[in-house]
């Protein structure tokens, strides 16, 4: 039994369709991101879910009971907002136990339920403030204190993080992730950061315009992109994304890549011969990953499938970790990841490594990947 | 050279400081004179008015034509003061006040975390409603009282009083729920709250502010009616205003300024006292509310 299964569900206003058919299904304790860019429809989704919002056509099912016609509060669902949506005028304590003491909870149980969840936040100290009181970062643990207290069957996250600031942001991440270990708790978690969908999912689910364009665990989605928006939308810095004709090189296909003078040759995968050979002599669109492009010290062993070529470098980005450089491949900015040691600088050239294994290819008219 | 500077600024900025206080003195003068003539008259004797002229001071205080006025002044055939249109008056307003807010505050949480189709529609028309002059609605508003029985009585009143008074209190309630985040009522849904709890547990406790903003604005308006006061009501019922221009008005027997200076003042109290009251909560809740929760 899943905990949760959206089954074709599609929601209109007047003629917009902000949903269109949407299947997802997760089972206990996991953590499902949905994440995609502003306007996807990922917190409509999460409102249906929850039943703040109904929901066109379709069904949706928590704990195998479907709650299409259930108010929120019948759902067994928490939800944590992105403006912690803390009641100003209770104490943290009242914050977390009004749900209960709405569901007329004895008072004995709701002091323990109060004392167990704010030790598993380290709240206790804060249980007489109010919310006006309290930092973001407090707020937050509060928001999810009040979400715990309820022990529901399924815990919604609406971009829980995006109100603070970089450096509590990373510490909570790490938080929401141990504290998922701990409970096993199923969860919902809507976010626009992809480095929060890629750390903290068991799977993400890639929204836009109102579609999944893909739904696998995050290393899937980076390394195996069903379509050109997860390719460009998940990662940073994003996927190379070129434009080159598929040519016939000594019974291997792959694609010529024009650097100045030069033209590289980069063979495709094995997997993917046959497939692209209905696209010799047209136009696909070539993705390589930054770090796929690298240099000696990154990558000391040669393969088969990597190939060395001498660039001219356009622009240098150091990050500290590595080094990001811009070269020129197709009249295309290409940026590459370096180690920060390999001190070099712009309009200089370089030997790189290219990782052809991971080579992705995309049809440029339906955006799909070609497999 | 600094030194000087300096001083040459304090120095420019203590003439800046000492015209604006004098422009300020100037403008509370000139607002606070009608006020000391009222108060000055009404505790002067007839004689000293007579003999004296508008800003002297009484030769002797005294309280006597606040007492006739309170208590046995005539307006038209009954002799016994404003006291009974007093009391009118507060009987009607407090009601008054106390319903179109409680509405005003219920429409406002309504039509900003209930949204509905036509929900902005009806708040704009609730809007053209503050746009009505008082006149406008004086036969259909006769009429209405006529149909429901309540015609020349305190409930009446109560009545006119809250429907012309909702436009205001409802546009007040929901300019400031809009600035409440909305995740605040899905929050209390997902709680298991439902449309009254949430209201009076989580949108009430946060409104402090306004309410006394509304409370100011409908008793002011309430009180100092007179339009609707001197059509809906008559003889022993009718508001403290109305009574008090059948004082002002009585045209038999001596022109009695003091008691009139009196009358006016007793029914400009009220008023009064909520402004100083409620303004000093008006201003704590407002830097209460200042600090997002």
């Amino acid at each position: 039994m899943s905990a949760l299964s959206i089954k074709d569900v599609k929601k209109r206003y007047g003629p917009v369709e902000v949903l269109k058919g949407i299947d997802i299904d997760i089972e206990d304790g996991e953590f499902l991101i949905l994440v995609g860019p502003s306007g996807c429809g990922k917190s409509t989704l999460l409102n249906m879910i929850a039943g703040l919002d109904t929901i066109s056509s379709g069904e949706i099912a928590i704990g195998g009971r479907v709650v299409n016609d259930l108010s929120p509060k019948d759902r067994d669902i928490a939800m944590v907002f992105q403006s912690y949506a803390l009641y100003p005028n209770m104490t943290v304590r009242n914050n977390i136990s009004f749900g209960l003491k709405i569901r007329k909870v004895p008072a004995e149980q709701q002091r323990e339920t109060v004392d167990r969840v704010s030790k598993l936040l380290q709240i206790e100290p804060l249980l007489d403030r109010l919310p006006s009181q309290l930092s973001g970062g407090q707020r937050q643990r509060v928001a999810m204190g009040r979400a715990l207290a309820r022990d529901p069957a399924l815990f919604l996250f609406d971009e829980p993080l995006s109100n603070l600031d970089a450096k509590l942001r990373v510490e909570m991440r790490a938080e929401i992730k141990l504290l998922h270990e701990q409970l096993k708790a199923t969860i919902v978690y809507v976010t626009h950061d992809q480095i929060e969908a890629m750390t903290l999912g068991d799977r993400i689910a890639v929204m836009k315009s109102g579609e999944v364009h893909q739904l696998a665990s995050p290393q899937e989605v980076y390394d195996d992109p069903a379509d050109l928006f997860v390719a460009g939308f998940i990662g940073s810095p994003p996927m190379n994304l070129i434009r080159a004709n598929v040519e016939d090189h000594n019974g291997q296909l792959g694609v010529k890549l024009r650097h100045d003078n030069e033209a590289f040759f980069f063979q495709a995968p094995d997997s993917i011969q046959d497939s692209l050979s209905k696209s010799v002599g047209k136009e696909v669109i070539v993705g390589i990953r930054p770090e796929q492009i690298s240099d000696e010290i990154s990558r000391g062993d040669a393969r088969d499938d990597r190939v060395r070529h001498r660039v001219r470098v356009d622009v240098v980005h150091p990050t500290g970790p590595d080094t990001l450089i811009l070269i020129e491949l197709n009249d295309t900015p290409v940026t590459c990841r370096i180690h920060p040691e390999t001190r070099v600088r712009s309009g200089e050239t370089t030997e790189l490594v290219f990782d052809l294994s991971k080579l992705v290819f995309f049809d440029p008219d339906t955006e799909k990947r070609i497999r | 050279m600094s030194a000087e500077h300096l001083t040459r600024t304090a120095g420019s900025q203590l003439v800046g400081r000492f015209l604006i206080y004098a422009l300020l003195a100037v403008f509370a003068l000139y607002y606070l004179m009608p006020l000391f003539v009222m108060l000055m008259t009404s505790l002067k004797t007839l004689d000293d008015i007579r003999t004296g002229n508008l800003i002297s001071l009484p030769r002797e205080i005294s309280f006597d034509a606040w007492l006739k006025a309170w208590s046995s002044a005539c307006s038209g055939v009954a002799c016994d003061g404003l006291k009974g249109n007093f009391f009118n008056s507060v009987s009607f307003v407090l009601p008054a006040v106390a319903i179109s807010t409680l509405i005003g505050a219920f429409n406002g949480y309504v039509l900003t975390m209930w949204r509905f189709k036509g929900s902005d529609v009806l708040f704009t028309l609730l809007l053209i409603g503050c746009f009505i002059p008082f006149q406008v609605v004086l036969l259909p508003m006769a009429q209405t009282l006529g149909y429901l029985g309540i015609a020349n009585s305190i409930p009446g009143l109560i009545f006119v009083h809250v429907v012309y008074g909702l436009a205001f209190t409802t546009l007040f309630f929901r300019n400031f729920y809009v600035t409440v985040p909305t995740d605040l009522t899905k929050a209390a849904r997902i709680d298991g709250a439902g449309f009254f709890t949430i209201f009076w547990r989580i949108i009430l406790p946060l409104s402090p502010a306004i309410i006394v903003v509304s409370v100011i604005w409908q008793f002011t308006q309430i009180w100092n009616d007179f339009l609707f006061g001197v059509v809906f009501s008559s003889g022993e019922r009718q508001p403290i205003t109305v009574a008090l221009n059948n004082l002002v008005n009585t045209s038999t027997g001596v022109k009695e300024y003091n008691v009139d200076m009196a009358a006016a003042i007793i029914a400009g109290l009220p008023t009064l006292f909520v402004y100083i009251v409620a303004g000093k909560y008006f201003l704590r809740g407002l830097t209460a509310g200042a600090v997002k929760g």
